[in-house]
């Protein structure tokens, strides 16, 4: 895959798109698709360098569990937690109806 | 020179030393430079939001508790800009995105928590690419900042709007964040000092998270030293933020005052240099290496094969952390919601917001990193790019068996012009080549001033990269080169800044 000019038609644009849950147009897409491609290609180089035998970094700090006393403290009043809600509702979020038509 | 002069071009150190012997009122401080903020703003568009009513509040409790003859912190009294990134709650937090418009935070950040504890006046936050997402600020949705040494070039980004207010005198100090270059790179082309410390060293609770495991705030200034006491009052251990390193922080300070570099072992990175190099980059590099030499610091070359390959991992596992981190956009508890007409299920409203929300290098990084880690590319390029940071970790553990900090000019062009790149992505990206790899390796990391470039009179600037938890060295080679430069120079980088129009400043920058 490395060595072959990566390749991102419309449809495939289209379809990361949806995963990533944002609507893009078709003009977004035709703009986007040719981009991701030169981006891609450019950065496809990692997978010649990187050898089986070298460990994965995900993190610049060896990472260990850091725990807290499981105590209760004071969290946000609710006025402020809705402040910035789009839509509320009887000291709650709205959102829209969770299940579609398909 | 008049008063205004003297209080817009002075340090933050001599601020507070002007303070405390009465020369000025913190209120005089305050109400200069939201006065300058008055007159530039409209031109540089630093600022996105000012907070005049609160800074001069604070500003007069400062002279009251002062006059009562209260001791207070290093810093107190100083005015400073925030990035929009960081949570101050009373002021909008927007992250340069449509999809924050408005927001208004319930709580404020840790690192501004520790500047209002530390008696800092907050003037109001900065303009920033979306999301910091950007090396020119052109992404933001509010307009892009200007750089200060030419209005039609680029301040550099994502910390734009810090770098500039502090170059454009419309604040001693700035917050910046870093998570591929976005403090050093804004430093380096408006000839300012900028610095990412190490990774853990400053709290990140509170700050819009673009990339966890890359993103860092630290200092903007004028002068080295403000710097390092900015670190001072913003960094160590928050047991808010689980990757916080809990150990005492290095002395920046007394480093930053120090500035010795006699027998230090300074690496000159090979790869960071060379093609793509603007020459007068490379030349003021070079006197600046001289100047190191002659100062008594045993200089080496030092090759780190795997930099080449730093960029490359890094627009992988950035773009994948982004897709994960902006996830929460969702248009339910907070943001834009559009398209909630009562028909529109929740999956039709979140994709409307965000494709509404979101501008054009958000959607390309989070569908990159969507890209990044879907199954059947992931390890190719997610899992390769894992490794690649492994190699390029072990690239600096072995150059710092061999140096005390590693060295290359901050990004390899002076400033560019706006529009020049943002439709040419791979080309904007490469103004954070040099300053990716210490992100990768979470590391400290700095860009002091070294001049203008022959060509075309625009700052450049010199990165000094040392092992994780050595901030303290980044500060002392950057406090060298200051001292030599303006000894040099007979006065300091800012000083040769053109004199905008509608600036309190009398004629030339600094003194």
């Amino acid at each position: 895959m490395a060595q072959s000019p990566t390749t991102l038609s419309v449809e495939e644009v289209a379809r990361l798109a949806a995963l990533a849950r944002i609507d893009l147009t078709t003009e977004e897409l035709e703009h986007f698709a040719p981009q991701l491609e030169v981006i891609l290609d450019s950065v496809a180089s990692v997978s010649e360098v990187a050898r089986a035998d070298v460990p994965p970094t995900s993190h610049a700090l060896p990472l260990t569990n850091v725990f807290r006393a499981d105590e209760v403290r004071e969290s946000l009043p609710v006025e402020a937690v809705l402040a910035n809600a789009p839509a509320s509702e009887d000291d709650r979020f709205r959102v829209p109806r969770i299940l579609g038509e398909d | 020179m008049s008063q205004a002069h003297d209080i817009l071009t002075s340090s933050a150190a001599g601020l507070v030393a002007a303070m405390e012997a009465g020369t000025w009122s913190c209120e005089q401080i305050t109400r200069t430079h939201l006065d300058q903020i008055e007159a530039l703003n409209p031109h540089v568009n630093s600022y996105l939001a000012v907070d005049a009513e609160r800074a001069l509040a604070t500003a007069r409790s400062i002279d009251a508790r002062r006059a009562g003859g209260e001791k207070l912190g290093p810093l107190a009294g100083v005015p400073i800009a925030v990035k929009d990134l960081l949570c101050y709650a009373g002021l909008p937090t927007t992250a340069g995105s449509r999809i924050l418009e408005g927001w208004m935070p319930p709580y404020d950040s840790t690192v501004v928590e520790r500047l209002v504890a530390a008696d800092l006046v907050i003037l109001g936050k900065t303009n920033l690419d979306e999301f910091a997402m950007g090396s020119s600020t052109e992404t933001s949705a509010y307009g892009t900042s200007r750089n200060p040494w030419d209005l039609d070039r680029v301040p550099g980004g994502s910390g734009g709007g810090s770098s500039s207010s502090v170059a454009a005198f419309m604040a001693p100090l700035a917050i910046g964040t870093d998570t591929g270059g976005s403090i050093r790179q804004p430093a380096s082309v408006t000839g300012t000092v900028g610095v990412k410390p190490t990774y853990g060293g400053v709290s990140r609770y509170g700050i819009i998270a673009m990339a966890s495991s890359l993103d860092q705030a630290g200092p903007c200034a004028r002068t080295v030293e403000d710097a390092a006491l900015l670190h001072e009052v913003i960094g160590g251990h928050d047991p808010r933020d689980s990757t916080s390193i809990d150990q005492p922080l290095p002395d920046v300070v007394a480093a930053a005052r120090h500035g010795d570099v006699a027998g230090m072992r300074i690496g000159v990175v090979t790869e960071l240099g060379g093609e793509g190099y603007a020459p007068g980059v490379e030349q003021r590099f070079t006197e600046a290496v001289a100047l190191l030499r002659e100062a008594g610091a045993e200089i080496v070359e030092v090759s780190c094969p795997h930099f080449v390959h730093a960029m490359a991992a890094y627009y992988l596992i950035m773009p994948a952390e982004v897709s994960s981190n902006l996830a929460r956009f969702d248009a339910m508890r907070y943001g834009l919601r559009v398209g909630d007409d009562g028909e529109n299920s929740t999956e039709d409203v979140m994709r409307a917001s965000r494709g509404a929300g979101f501008g054009a290098e958000v959607k390309r990084r989070i569908m990159l990193g969507t890209y990044a880690l879907s199954s059947g590319y992931y390890d190719a390029y997610y899992g390769s790019a894992q490794k690649v940071r492994t190699l390029i970790v072990r690239d600096f553990e072995a150059a710092f068996e061999a140096c005390d900090v590693l060295i290359s000019p901050s990004t390899p062009t002076t400033a560019f012009k706006i529009g020049e790149r943002i439709d040419d992505p791979l080309a904007m990206y490469k103004a954070d080549l040099c300053t990716i790899p210490s992100n990768l390796a979470g590391n400290a990391s700095g860009s002091f001033p070294i001049g203008l470039a022959p060509e075309d009179g625009l700052p450049v600037g010199l990165q000094v990269m040392a092992p994780p938890m050595a901030d303290d060295r980044v500060y002392r080679v950057g406090a060298a080169i200051e001292r030599f430069l303006e000894q040099q120079w007979g006065r300091s980088m800012m000083a040769m800044a053109p004199r905008l129009e509608h600036s309190l400043l009398d004629d030339q920058g600094g003194n």
